[in-house]
This record gives structure tokens, C-alpha cells and sequence, in this order.
């Protein structure tokens, strides 16, 4: 590559960087929200709450079910008709995000806390720790250092998936460059760049999931 | 029911679906006594004493603590559980948390303690089990033995006024259960109200007040421990005895 090659990327960097922020920003929401709700979602489940229990797995089984590009143009028309107004599409995309990560988010957790050994959670009955202290205490610490890995995973595959939110006209990373690949009719040049960040991005995920998994076994 | 009365069980009985696995169990432990609970393998002794403490829920019969009928859930299950220790086979220490921690998470937490307060007295029963230097240590990094003992001391924080345990030495090295039978020797001479699951028939010989032979989820026998090892009443019990001694 020479410099001028370079030059769509340098000369348009503004614009990618803050398609770049939307990607992240979305990532961001989408993992803790998700995984706030995935806990909820989990645990609702595993009390078998009555008649909530059976929504909740409703609710996970049918967003498993579709795909996110679905759940995008769902609560982009869907939020306006239930709010009598449009609340743009940057929100009726990260609810979308939130609520989609969520039911992935659930089962991740929900096996994270069923991987902890009844024992575990006899001995803190035993000791009169009520459910909800058990699972901040006891339960949650030691499934998250064994969900930690997948956790990442799932947050590497969100970031790629941000790319889906052009079908409402968003600008997240992936927008962005083919918006400058178009513009400046420099495609190959604007691919690679965008493969090589992707790739980046991946490669730290997977640094960090490497290194959880690792201190999940030594500590 | 007489201030004298710690535990009393009465007509205890549980299923796992079709299996019943205890009927109609009835057993009364009086304040400072210890009891031995033996019999073969999936007799149940393991589900009565997580009955005791409602570790397990079961379908017919109560449980008292000291004159306190054991409710099935809540709050009020969780205080009363609070007051009775338990000591589990394979230690179930929490391993995401150092010994001192381990120790002081549930009088924290439970009895809203406050942490100094806590933390001298966990140090306090440390140095009387003679593991006042692991307090910093992971679960991990100690012994079975060592597990064990701050297993003991993890029940015994919480002030029980009994302690119940369940095969406490079955998952050790031979050459660890002389330790922790020392440590359980020594509260049952304290005072503790005890209920033990064991096989160690040496510590029955020399703590026990009582032994309750069980066989097929059912309460066979209770006998003083002389007369247990002298002759046990029924020929099951003898059979199981005669078995467990030639080893
Ligand atoms: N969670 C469970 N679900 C179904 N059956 C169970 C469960 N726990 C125990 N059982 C069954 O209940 C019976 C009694 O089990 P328990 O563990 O109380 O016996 P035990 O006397 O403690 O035996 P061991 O000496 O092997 O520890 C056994 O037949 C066992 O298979
Ligand atoms: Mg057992």
C-alpha cells in the first residue's frame, strides 16, 4: 500500500471514527443491558417463578428464534405504535439490541449458574443466606469467572452484528466505510481496512477471553 | 417439649419422586448430646440431616430446634437453619473466597455483624483448630484436612447451638481424618449438641451418647453407645456392625 492509498481513510477519518463510537456505544449498551436482563431473565427461570417462569423461556426460545435483522425493523416500527411517537431510531435500536442480547445473555447465565455445584449452594442455605444473597455471594462469582470467556465471545459477535442497523439508516462502522468505499471509489483499499479493525477488534476480545479463562482456573 | 430437648424430629418422612427415602423418622437429641448416625449406603442418613436443618424440604413430619417447630420456607427458615451448623463431606468451602472471608461471609451477612467484630472471632476459632496462619490462603491451597477444619470453624462462627455433619471424614486421606476427628473430639467434650453421619466407628466408641442405625430410609435402632457396641437389637444392625468392624 502506498499513501495515497491511505488517503480515503486519513481524509475520511472523522466520519469512520464516529461510525466506529456507534458500533461501540451499541456494543456497550447491548452487553451490560443485556446482560443485566439475561440475569433477571435467568433467574426467573431457575426459581420457576410461576407464570413468569414460562414467559421468560417463551421470551428466550423466540428471539433465539429470529433473526437480529428482524428484532431491528420490529422495534423500529413497533416502539412508535406502542408510544404514540417516534423516539428515533438510535433508541428503538439499542432496546432491540438490549432486548435480543438479553435472551442470548439468559442462557449464558443460566448455565453459568447451574454449572455451580448444589453443594455449594446447600452450604450457603445452611448457613441462612437467603437466595438472592446466595446467588450475589456464592453463585455469581464463581459462574461469572466460568462464563467470562463466552461472555466476550458473545460481545466480539455483537460488534460485528452492529453492521445490521444500516436497514434504519444508522451510520455504525461498517456503514460508514462502504459509505466512503462508494464516495471515494476506493473499495479495496476501504475492505481491507475495514477487515483489518474487525480483526483487531476480534483478536483483543479473544486476548481478553483468553486471559479470564485463565485466571477463572488458577484462582 | 422440655427445655432439655434440642433437636426433636417426629414422623419425618421424604420422597424423591416415587423413592421414598425416609418414613417416618422420629429422633430427639437432648442439649450437649451426641449422636451417631450409621447405616448402609442410600439408607438415607444424608436426607435426614439436610431435613434437620431444611436444607431439604420434605413432605410429612416436623422439625423442632430447641422447642422452634422449623418452618418449610421464608425468612424465619433461614434464621433458624442460621442456628444449627453443618459440616458437609466434601467441605464446600467457597472457592472464589480466601479462608478468613469464608469464614465471616454468613455471620456478616446473615447476622449483620459488624466485619472487625467478625474477623476477631473467625481468627479466635482459627488458632483453636490450629490454622491461625491460613487465614489469607484459598480453599486450593490447603489440605483436605485443613478444609475440613475451616469448614468446622466456618458453622462454628455462626454461634450454632448444634452442629450437624455429614461423613465429615469419608472424602479425606487417612492420615487427615485424625485431625478433624481431634477437632470434633473436643467439641463434643465442649458441650456441642452433635449430630454425626459416620462410619468412624472409633469416634462413636469415644463421643458418642447415642447410635441410630438406619436401613432402607427408616430409623432400625437407637441404643446407648455401650450397648449398640455390645449388641445392636436388631440383625441388621448387628449384620451392618460386624461388617463395618472387620475393616
Ligand atoms: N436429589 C435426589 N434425587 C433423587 N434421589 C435422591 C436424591 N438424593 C438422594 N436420593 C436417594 O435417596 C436415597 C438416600 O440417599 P442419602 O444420600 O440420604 O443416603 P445416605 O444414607 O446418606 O447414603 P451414603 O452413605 O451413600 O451417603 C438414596 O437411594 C439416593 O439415591
Ligand atoms: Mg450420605
Amino acid at each position: 500500500m502506498s499513501a495515497s492509498d491511505l488517503a480515503p481513510i486519513t481524509n475520511s477519518l472523522p466520519f469512520l471514527l464516529q461510525g466506529l463510537g456507534l458500533s461501540v456505544l451499541l456494543t456497550a449498551i447491548a452487553m451490560v443491558g443485556g446482560i443485566v436482563l439475561g440475569l433477571v431473565i435467568a433467574l426467573v427461570r431457575l426459581t420457576r417463578v410461576p407464570v413468569l417462569a414460562p414467559f421468560a423461556a417463551l421470551y428466550v426460545n423466540g428471539f433465539r428464534a429470529v433473526p437480529l435483522i428482524l428484532v431491528i425493523f420490529w422495534f423500529y416500527f413497533l416502539v412508535p405504535l406502542l408510544l404514540g411517537r417516534s423516539v428515533g431510531a438510535l433508541y428503538s435500536v439499542l432496546i432491540a439490541f438490549v432486548m435480543f442480547e438479553g435472551a442470548y445473555y439468559s442462557e449464558i447465565m443460566r448455565a453459568g449458574l447451574q454449572s455451580v455445584r448444589v453443594g455449594q449452594w446447600q452450604a450457603a442455605k445452611a448457613l441462612g443466606l437467603g437466595y438472592l444473597q446466595t446467588v450475589r455471594l456464592i453463585a455469581l462469582p464463581q459462574a461469572l469467572r466460568n462464563m467470562a470467556p463466552l461472555m466476550v465471545t458473545q460481545g466480539v459477535i455483537l460488534f460485528q452484528d452492529t453492521a445490521l442497523v444500516y436497514v434504519v439508516s444508522l451510520h455504525d462502522f461498517m456503514t460508514s466505510v462502504s459509505i466512503v468505499a462508494n464516495n471515494t471509489s476506493s473499495p479495496v483499499e476501504m475492505y481491507v481496512f475495514a477487515a483489518l479493525v474487525y480483526l483487531a477488534i476480534c483478536q483483543v476480545g479473544n486476548a481478553l477471553a483468553g486471559r479470564l479463562k485463565r485466571a477463572s482456573r488458577t484462582a | 417439649m422440655t427445655s432439655h430437648e434440642m433437636i426433636k424430629v417426629e414422623g419425618l418422612s421424604k420422597s424423591f419422586g416415587p423413592l421414598e427415602v425416609l418414613k417416618e423418622c422420629s429422633l430427639t437429641v437432648r442439649r450437649g448430646e451426641v449422636v451417631v448416625i450409621c447405616g448402609p449406603s442410600g439408607s438415607g442418613k444424608s436426607t435426614l440431616v439436610k431435613c434437620i436443618n431444611g436444607i431439604e424440604e420434605f413432605e410429612r413430619g416436623q422439625v423442632w430446634i430447641e422447642g422452634e417447630a422449623l418452618p418449610s420456607r421464608g425468612r424465619a427458615a433461614a434464621r433458624l437453619r442460621a442456628r444449627v451448623g453443618m459440616v458437609f463431606q466434601h467441605f464446600e468451602l467457597y472457592p472464589h473466597l480466601t479462608v478468613l472471608e469464608n469464614i465471616c461471609l454468613a455471620p456478616v451477612h446473615v447476622l449483620k455483624r459488624p466485619r472487625t467484630e467478625a474477623a476477631a472471632k473467625a481468627r479466635a476459632l482459627l488458632a483453636r483448630v490450629g490454622l491461625a496462619d491460613k487465614e489469607a490462603a484459598y480453599p486450593a491451597q490447603l489440605s483436605g484436612g485443613q478444609q475440613q477444619r475451616i469448614a468446622i470453624v466456618r458453622a462454628l462462627a455462626m454461634d450454632p447451638v448444634a452442629m450437624l455433619f455429614d461423613e465429615p471424614t469419608s472424602a479425606l486421606d487417612p492420615e487427615m481424618i485424625g485431625e478433624v476427628l481431634a477437632v470434633m473430639l473436643e467439641l463434643a467434650r465442649d458441650g456441642m449438641t452433635m449430630i454425626v453421619v459416620t462410619h468412624e466407628m472409633g469416634f462413636a466408641k469415644s463421643a458418642a451418647d447415642r447410635v441410630v442405625f438406619m436401613d432402607k430410609g427408616a430409623i432400625v435402632e437407637i441404643d446407648e453407645t455401650q450397648a449398640f457396641f455390645a449388641a445392636p437389637r436388631s440383625d441388621r444392625a448387628r449384620l451392618f456392625l460386624s461388617r463395618i468392624l472387620a475393616h
